[in-house]
């Protein structure tokens, strides 16, 4: 037998005799063909560049604001790791980065979202490395952005502050799910109905546990929104994040 | 303090208790309602989908570390969870005294 052969052999036994990994709530580790590991990832990277940039003159510009982008980051940390009962009888969890869009915009979220989901997938199993830019496509470009789209459109409309926070934080929290289910309906259509029918099954399963969780991380936003602006209308102003009102 | 502002901070303190209940609630009703829950990830139902659609699919590659039980795994979260926390509210705790310190000085001032 050849040495490739040989390789080959053990490849195939290792992955055969690996034990199935347990789903969490982002795209499990292997979960997803290697083609569309690939798409997602490449997809992402402008994302996570454009928003390493934009970190970097937020922070020039206005060194006072690392706190703020500390504390930004470290809420969708915490949020992340609440894995939350709801009304479908399983859990899921919030995943917090509609703060830091509003505050810092869309893409410096994909920077801060990669580096919680490498800590999940690296420390804790949850998601995974293969599976990494897909699941970084839906929280931390598709949720921020969701985000921080919804936050200007209620605020151009001239609606309240706190309605503008809720509804970013929780459409953005639902919108993150609605993308997981379409990225795992494209990799796995149905063999009947095809893509539409993986992604009401997938959607069903994801979007619905999700709705209510949803419902509070726009309320959990919106009070660390009001704490920060009670006490950090300096870094706000910094933010121009009172262009209208000042 | 004058009343004014008394009655405005116990005002906010009520609003953000009832909005904490009403988080708390969304979190601890489903226990209660759905009796037959099994309460696991919504990951592992997705993961039976998978299987469902295509039975074939075999996961092509696996979590380089995993946490060794639900204990560990559970420790980890917390952790998670606690520097998370730690963080926002040493943030917090900094801006709301820097917010004092400046108010005290020109309290002096005048």
């Amino acid at each position: 037998m050849s040495k490739k052969k040989i390789w080959m052999l053990g490849l195939f036994f290792m992955f055969a005799l690996l034990p199935q990994t347990t789903f969490a709530m982002h795209i499990m580790e292997g979960f997803l063909p290697a083609k569309w590991c690939i798409a997602w990832g490449v997809f992402t990277i402008p994302f996570v560049l454009v928003g390493f940039l934009s970190i970097q003159k937020t922070v020039k510009e206005h060194p006072k604001t690392k706190m703020l982008l500390a504390m930004a980051g470290a809420f969708a940390f915490v949020l992340s790791a609440l894995k939350i009962p709801s009304v479908t009888g399983s859990c899921s969890h919030p995943t917090g980065v509609g703060l830091g869009a509003i505050l810092f915009g869309p893409t410096a979220m994909s920077v801060l979202g990669l580096i919680v989901l490498l800590f999940q997938a690296i420390l804790l199993a949850h998601g995974g490395l293969t599976t990494l830019g897909a699941n970084t496509f839906s929280m931390a470009v598709v949720g921020p952005l969701v985000s921080f789209v919804t936050y200007k459109i209620v605020k151009r409309a001239n609606g309240p502050q706190w309605l503008a926070v809720f509804l970013a934080a929780a459409l953005g929290d639902i919108l993150t799910y609605t993308a997981t289910s379409i990225q795992l309906a494209l990799a796995f259509p149905a063999e009947t109905g095809g893509f539409m029918a993986s992604m009401v099954k997938f959607m069903s399963i994801f979007a619905i546990t999700q709705i209510p969780l949803a419902v509070s991380e726009g309320i959990l936003t919106v009070l660390i929104f009001n704490a920060i602006k009670a006490y950090g209308k300096d870094e706000l102003k910094d933010l121009k994040m009172f262009s209208k009102e000042v | 303090m004058t009343a004014v502002k008394k009655n405005k901070v116990k005002k906010s303190i009520i609003k953000t208790l009832a909005l904490v209940a009403i988080v708390i609630a969304l979190a601890a009703l489903p226990l209660l309602l759905v009796k037959d829950g099994k309460f696991g990830g919504s990951d592992d139902k997705a993961q039976k989908a998978i299987n469902e659609i295509n039975a074939d699919y075999k996961p092509w590659f696996s979590p380089l570390f995993k946490p060794k039980s639900g204990e560990v795994e559970s420790l980890l979260f917390a952790l998670q969870a606690a520097i998370g926390s730690g963080i926002v509210f040493f943030g917090l705790g900094y801006m709301m005294g820097r917010k004092k310190g400046k108010e005290a000085a020109n309290n002096d001032i005048h």
